[in-house]
């Protein structure tokens, strides 16, 4: 009896992939019942740009191509792209008005290394607007729910930001994987708070050309997936040493997911105490206890490790970010594309207002933080001061890591929160992200893996830091941790009545 | 430090925003809780620690200086939203 169409999305990517490899299922079927499912989940709001019709001439020419005995690595397997990588010939918004109706004539390297190797789009998930925000409520095209509800209410909640539209999708089986960007946490914390997988590498490790720029020395592809395998199998297409950025690197990319099962025995993992803070709930640090149990179950070490520069990893990074954000939103100007404001006296007239009119709230107030901490006279006060901060707080992890190999901490400071629970206070929402940015402003490799429920039966993810460009270590240890928490839940499909 | 009406004024000119005057007096606010909380920097010591640059320790790569693309007039009008020939449309700039 050949397999309905729920258990097709159902699948892990491997899982397909072995599927589509042994010819039991074609790229077309696979792809048309995904087609369908993001049809029926359009009350998530996870694609700003649904695909369909082009995702099936894909699996169309991927079929034939299978037929011919030409695999590619991701051969047919149908994926959803953040709609911030560029795609040439599909709309790109960036989840702002002021790109609106932008149709890059280019296509970006990270989905150019998907499409070569044989995946099919499926469309471009929603976000925070210029994955600005922590809950993808900052979006032009409105916010995304979390296909996860409370077991206690039926109450709508965010699925985490900004790559949101892309958590959402990985979890509510509407595709078999997602790209997504993470500058400040922006893949690790949604894919917590919806229950799966979200990998940052380390910063060069993907190329960024084609992707809408946000804070360029932070910014950086990854795969959020069902599991830590498809992780695996994402960052190896994904990653490449590019002409086109010259911040990519170049290192071999290993196979990831042949090192996956090599085990953490001896390996040495790190707890830093500062990420005990205060005020965050006792089953966040009750799960984070168990993880480091789990791995020192299966013959890992545990040693404490100190970050001292922690705290101030958060201030460090909203002058950071916001200053590069201003710098790289400054070509937003309603003259070459994009929107424009009507009935512009002159030429200023038109900058200002098409920006102000295209701009939501969130990305006004960085560009205006961004402006201010790089004007004269208040430069050296914030933004060189936080260029030295960052220094240190590299050092931290360059000092942490004499002593070990990996760092386990929690993702996030809680599970999902409701929708416009956190909106008002724009501090409130940043802090969303105390456990993740620190990882970006060092550059350094992130993985979030599902871990456990809360009370109430929402997600929570463990995270793991490694060395630069040792990600294969980092996936091994995450991996050890997946096999451990064993987490297999998934959303009852609400949306789906 | 604090940020008032007449600092977002300025930034927001620097920054080439329209921000409505209504909007001015909330945004100080906002910016200002913001900067507040980042004051905590003052309290660490810097001194002799250099700024980053990059994360990376990576010489920036040179290329060969010559052209590798080009000759895309059509496409890279097709987003314009106003544009003539090859060329972008705006307001009068030189009276």
């Amino acid at each position: 009896m050949p397999p309905i169409s729920s258990d097709l999305t159902a699948m892990t990517l491997a899982e397909a992939r072995d599927a589509i490899k042994a010819k039991k299922i074609s790229s077309k079927e696979l792809t048309g019942a995904f087609v369908k499912a993001i049809e029926v989940g359009r009350p998530l709001n996870a694609f700003i740009t649904e695909a369909g019709e082009q995702a099936m001439l894909m699996a169309d020419a991927s079929d034939r191509r299978i037929a011919k005995g030409e695999m590619g690595a991701l051969e047919g397997l149908p994926l959803a792209i953040k709609d911030l990588f560029c795609t040439k010939g599909v709309r790109t918004t960036a989840a702002s008005k002021i790109l609106g109706n932008f149709v890059p004539p280019y296509e970006s390297t990270v989905t150019q290394n998907l499409w070569d190797a044989g995946a099919v789009m499926l469309g471009k998930t929603n976000l925070d607007e210029f994955a600005m925000g922590s809950s993808n409520e900052t979006s032009a095209f409105g916010p995304v729910f979390n296909p996860w509800r409370a077991s206690n209410s039926n109450a709508n909640l965010v699925p985490g930001g900004s790559s949101g539209g892309s958590s959402a999708a990985v979890a509510a089986d509407l595709c078999l994987a997602a790209t997504g960007t993470d500058t400040g946490g922006s893949i690790r914390q949604p894919a917590a708070v919806t229950g799966r997988v979200g990998l940052k590498p380390t910063y060069g490790r993907c190329s960024r050309f084609g992707i809408v720029a946000f804070a360029s020395s932070l910014d950086q592809a990854g795969p959020m997936t069902k599991t830590v395998r498809d992780a695996a199998i994402m960052l190896k297409t994904m990653a490449s040493v590019d002409a086109k950025d010259s911040t990519s690197v170049n290192l071999p990319v290993p196979d990831y997911e042949k090192l996956l099962e090599g085990g953490i025995k001896g390996l040495k993992v790190g707890i830093p105490k500062e990420y005990r803070i205060e005020g965050v709930p006792a089953e966040i640090n009750a799960l984070w206890t168990k993880g480091a149990e789990w791995m020192k179950a299966q013959g890992a070490e545990i040693v404490e490790v100190s970050l001292p520069h922690t705290k101030y990893a958060l201030p460090t990074y909203y002058i950071v970010a916001p200053a590069e954000c201003s710098s790289n939103l400054a070509r937003y100007d309603g003259v070459r594309f994009g929107h424009r404001a009507s009935g512009a006296r002159d030429i200023t007239d038109l900058y200002e207002k098409s920006r102000g009119e295209g701009f939501g709230a969130e990305v006004q107030r960085r560009i205006l933080i961004g402006t201010y901490v790089l004007s004269a006279g208040y430069y050296d006060a914030y933004y060189a001061r936080a260029q030295k901060l960052r220094t240190l707080i590299k050092r931290d992890f360059d000092q942490a890591f004499e002593k070990c190999d990996v760092l386990l901490t929690p993702t996030t400071p809680g599970p999902a929160f409701a929708v416009g629970a956190k909106t008002t206070d724009p501090l409130e929402m940043y802090l969303q992200d105390v456990f993740t940015v620190t990882v970006n402003l060092a550059g350094l490799p992130g993985i979030s893996v599902p871990a456990g429920l809360t009370e109430t039966g929402l997600p929570l993810g463990l995270q793991l830091i490694g060395k630069a460009f040792d990600e294969a270590t980092l996936l091994r240890a995450a991996y050890a941790v997946e096999t451990a928490a064993d987490f297999k839940h998934s959303p009852a499909k609400w949306w789906n009545l | 430090m604090s940020v008032d009406k007449d600092t977002v004024r300025r930034i927001a000119k620097l920054a080439r925003l329209a921000v409505p005057e209504t909007r001015l007096e909330p945004m100080a606010g906002e910016l200002n809780s913001i900067f507040q909380w980042v004051e905590m920097l003052g309290e660490v010591n810097v001194e002799g620690v250099p700024a980053m640059t990059s994360v990376e320790a990576q010489k920036l790569k040179w290329r060969e200086d010559k052209v590798t693309d080009g000759g895309r007039a059509d496409e890279l009008m097709i987003n314009a939203p106003e544009s003539t020939d090859h060329f972008f449309v705006v307001p009068k700039v030189v009276e």
